[in-house]
């Protein structure tokens, strides 16, 4: 990727005042969910019977109060949020690497292998990916595997579509030519000069896939098909606090709180990346 | 010296469109583009006048400023009045009374300038309906007359047709039926052939030297192609880096051009007969970048008689003294003649 | 164009029966069966439980069955609801399920449009911000989130809304279910409005319209609305899509007796029989969708009609 392109593209976002109001608001988000554990001394798991539901207050040091099995929500809700952010990162590095593959060896090689591998990405968009879970679920019970497999999925699909477009687009340039002409190996070839070359607005669309993955993660887990007790996740959390919701509203809104914040920040950061390397999908 | 019989008849009507001063520019990314430097010129009622120049003279930004069809980010000085009334800064209301019922424009590119999913019969009859306040049956009824009368063939078939089932010409001759609908005063055509066949394109001419005999209405014709605008206009206007550098009537220009560039576009203009390029070939270089300043002559770097003076001094408009028949203009310092 | 049609729906039937065939044989062949969770049951139970469901039968013998039964509507009974069958238990929360998810859809095209729109005609104002924020907001944050906040606010705050529970034919129940179903889809209609009439507004055919001297509402309603309404034509079958997802949620939170909830429990209870259902309905109602989608496409646009 050339120089100017990076340093036109910085200028852009440092123009974009929602980005980087959204880089800061997601410092704080990451900061918090990684010192909370530091600020306060209660246990992710400890739960005392002598505080059952209730309300935030300074005692204790349960400041956003407890849930019904009186376990501090502070605590919870950042650990909460440090598993769906690391859901988030460990499922999109592996989708990008499988969207990236996939992508270039496609649009590397064209023809029928692009045409077989594309017909392939149409039909798994097709149906939701929720229905499949679901569907797996019940074939196979709830698994940790089913959870992994289909959180990496929901971003791997247009991954895969942008990076084929790019590699298309950059197959006829003469240094691609040259290397295929010099008698390298398409491996070698994909690996050295495709990738490096890709991989900018992969990284950009990434940046948009992973609130998208964070977003699946907590809904699997809202609906019980996620992460299990006693691990927490935000969409755990926030499931337990619409079911309190009239008798303890407090415990909804932490997570709630958060798992927005961190989702809308992310969109605008990668909305205004996106803009800022102008990625287009098609070749 | 005092004017002849004839200048003084077309001084003292009053012209039925007036450009006075007219500037357009761009502001973007805090440069400023000049579409149009300053323009001042007049069409009498009943006239037809020609507007030449290369792409980039700012000939066409000049009428879409006329019309209020610039984009939102042009900054428009001067002044453009029509029948008396000054259209520039006029609230949509009252513009939208004016536009397409006594001023209309026929644009390029049929393909592109008509709605592709509205049928060319509604195309047509909207602007009655909403002009004259007619029924839609009536409107309708003018609509398939107006496609008789621009001869266009199987009129009534083609009024439930779409634009792309028609062929370019035929589209043109509907844009021109559109422009007519409402019996305008002054009918604006920018480069109304430019997009067509070359065959096609002395049809079209044929059809609105037709149509202005019929309704003695008034025709601005933009084009960059010498040839066709000298076939119907009675005087021409030589636009060059956004302003006029020559102005007079045809047979005077063709025959004895006043201003350089006048002189190499009637060397170089593609005849009818001939292709039709965009580009001058046999004249060198390219016109002057709108964002730079102006500073002496825009023509001065392609000019074959420039001199010191020419780069240093911008010349200016100024009446030609003893003009033939009506009102000559040149901005040069340098002209071929006086 | 009836030709087209017929094209497409030539392409749907085939993937709908691929869907229901491989459904139903990953469901046979999956470890484990819908009576292990149980407590463990003397053998002979076991065996009448799987006579009575036939489930002693080949695999082959057991699709041939369903298929038969599908073609009258027959979804087999619940595995885990002992009383219902499939098709009563879709009965009974399908008309709540398409009433919530229509209603939400109706809304969203019918807010966002035309707000789409307007920030499209006033672009950088004060109302174009307001509505490209209101479709950020709406796109990043999930309805699992949006609806226990809204009910936090408007039901326990200021108790102007119940919280949760249904009462047929009351619209009370449903305000602010469908207002948290309907808002992703909304967004994404604010955003590919307003794009689309962006780009059809610098059309040469839009300035045609303004040199006619026709007023902006001719102009936007019978020249710049359909070309600009083609990115949202393509949204619809996504957007149907997204309403099914939410509606998963919706339901559960709000205590909605719909159709989704049975899928869910269904996954989490392992009862093949519902979950086959499920699937199959999702399934032809997207797939339905999808073709409506693309005879709207070739309405709005005649050129495509004519390409084909």
């Amino acid at each position: 990727m050339s120089a100017t392109l990076w340093r036109g593209a910085g200028e852009r976002l440092r123009a974009n005042s929602a980005a980087v109001a959204a880089i800061g608001v997601l410092a704080i988000l990451v900061i918090l969910a990684l010192a909370a554990p530091a600020l306060n001394p209660n246990s992710v798991e400890a739960l005392d019977w002598t505080r059952i539901a209730s309300a935030p207050g300074m005692e204790h040091a349960h400041w956003f109060g407890t849930d019904r099995l009186g376990r501090d929500l502070f605590v919870r809700t950042f650990e909460g949020a440090r598993t769906s952010m690391a859901v988030g990162l460990v499922a999109g590095a592996v989708s990008l690497s499988l969207g990236l593959g996939f992508g270039a060896i496609a649009g590397y090689f064209g023809g029928r292998t692009d045409y077989l591998m594309m017909r392939i990405i149409e039909i798994l968009s097709g149906l939701p990916l929720v229905f499949f879970v679901i569907f797996l679920t019940v074939i196979l019970g709830r698994n940790g595997y089913v959870l992994y497999a289909s959180v990496v999925a929901v971003g791997w699909l247009t991954m895969a579509r942008i990076v084929r477009g790019q590699t298309l687009s950059i197959r006829r340039r003469e240094f691609i030519e040259a290397a295929v002409a010099g008698g390298a190996a398409p491996a070698r070839v994909i690996w050295r000069h495709v990738v490096p070359n890709v991989l900018g607005p992969a990284a950009v669309y990434a940046t948009l896939m992973v609130p998208q993955i964070i977003l699946f993660e907590s809904f699997l887990s809202f609906l019980g098909l996620g992460t299990q007790e006693p691990h927490a996740s935000l969409g755990t959390l926030i499931a337990e606090g619409a079911a309190e919701m009239e008798a303890a509203p407090w415990i909804l809104l932490a997570p709630g709180i958060f798992l927005a914040l961190l989702l809308v920040s992310l969109n605008v950061l990668g909305d205004g990346l996106r803009d800022a390397f102008d990625v287009r999908e098609s070749g | 010296m005092s004017a002849s019989p004839a200048v003084a008849a077309s001084e003292r009507a009053a012209p039925i469109l007036r450009v006075d001063a007219l500037k357009v520019c761009y502001a973007l990314d805090g440069a400023a583009i000049a579409a149009v430097r300053e323009v001042s010129l007049e069409v009498a009622a009943g006239e037809c006048l020609g507007i030449v120049g290369e792409s980039g003279s700012g000939k066409s930004q000049m009428v879409l400023a006329a019309l209020g069809l610039l984009a939102r980010n042009a900054r428009v000085e001067g002044s453009v009045s029509f029948e008396g009334t000054e259209l520039l800064g006029l609230p949509a209301a009252d513009l939208n009374r004016i536009r397409g019922s006594k001023l209309s424009m026929v644009f390029q590119d049929p393909m592109s300038s008509l709605t592709p999913h509205v049928r060319i019969g509604v195309q047509l009859a909207e602007v009655l309906v909403h002009h004259a306040r007619v029924t839609w049956a009536d409107a309708e009824r003018a609509a398939l007359d107006m496609l008789v009368r621009v001869r266009v063939p199987e009129a009534r078939r083609r009024m439930r047709q779409y634009p792309h089932e028609l062929s370019g010409g035929m589209r043109q001759r509907v844009m021109i039926g559109i422009s007519l609908m409402c019996g305008p005063k002054v009918v604006v055509a920018d480069e109304p052939t430019s997009a067509l066949d070359v065959t096609v394109q002395a049809q079209i001419l044929a059809l609105l030297r037709e149509v202005r005999a019929q309704s003695g209405m008034s025709v601005v014709l933009i084009s960059h192609d010498l040839g066709v605008v000298a076939s119907l206009a009675e005087r021409i206007v030589v636009m060059y880096a956004g302003r006029v550098v020559e102005s007079a009537p045809t047979i005077e220009l063709l025959r004895t051009p006043r201003h350089p560039y006048t002189s190499l576009l009637i060397e170089c203009a593609p005849s009818l007969h001939r292709a039709r390029l965009d580009r001058m070939p046999c004249l060198q270089g390219v016109p002057p970048n709108p964002l730079d300043p102006e500073i002496g002559c825009a023509f001065a770097p392609r000019c074959p008689r420039v001199t010191d003076l020419c780069r240093e001094q911008r010349p200016p408009l100024r009446r030609v003294d003893g003009a033939a028949v009506a009102v000559a203009q040149v901005a040069c310092h340098h002209p071929l003649h006086p | 164009m009836p030709r087209y049609f017929l094209k497409r729906l030539g392409a749907a039937i085939p993937t709908l029966f691929i869907i229901v065939t491989l459904s139903f044989f990953l469901t046979r062949w999956a470890p484990g069966g819908p009576f292990e969770e149980e407590r463990a049951l003397p053998p002979e139970i076991m065996a009448n439980l799987q006579r009575a469901y036939g489930l002693d039968q080949p695999v082959w013998v057991q699709y041939g069955r369903y298929l038969r039964a599908l073609s009258h509507g027959d979804f087999g009974p619940s595995f885990r609801y002992k009383d219902f069958t499939v098709s009563e238990l879709i009965a009974q929360g399908l008309p709540v399920t398409l009433e919530l998810g229509s209603i939400a859809m109706a809304l969203a095209l019918a807010i966002g449009i035309p707000l789409g729109t307007l920030a499209a005609l006033r672009r950088h104002s004060a109302a174009d911000y307001a509505a490209v924020s209101l479709a950020v907001l709406g796109i990043a944050i999930p309805s699992f989130v949006v609806l226990p906040l809204l009910a936090l606010i408007f039901g326990i705050a200021l108790h102007w809304l119940p919280v949760a529970g249904w009462e047929p034919g009351s619209l009370r129940y449903i305000v602010l279910p469908v207002i948290a179903l309907a808002l992703p889809p909304l967004a994404y209609i604010v955003r590919l409005t307003r794009g689309g009439m962006l780009e059809t507004l610098g059309s040469p055919f839009i300035r045609t319209a303004f040199a006619k001297g026709l007023p902006l509402r001719i102009i936007i309603t019978r020249h710049a609305l359909r070309p600009a309404l083609v990115p949202v034509a393509g949204y619809l079958a996504p957007a149907v899509a997204s309403i099914m997802t939410g509606s998963l949620v919706v339901e559960s939170i709000a205590g909605l007796p719909g159709v989704g909830r049975y899928l869910v429990q269904g996954a989490l209870n392992r009862d093949y029989t519902l979950v086959l259902g499920m699937v199959i309905l999702y399934s032809s109602v997207l797939i339905g969708m999808g073709l409506l989608v693309d005879l709207l496409h070739a309405w709005l646009d005649p050129r495509v009609r004519f390409a084909q």
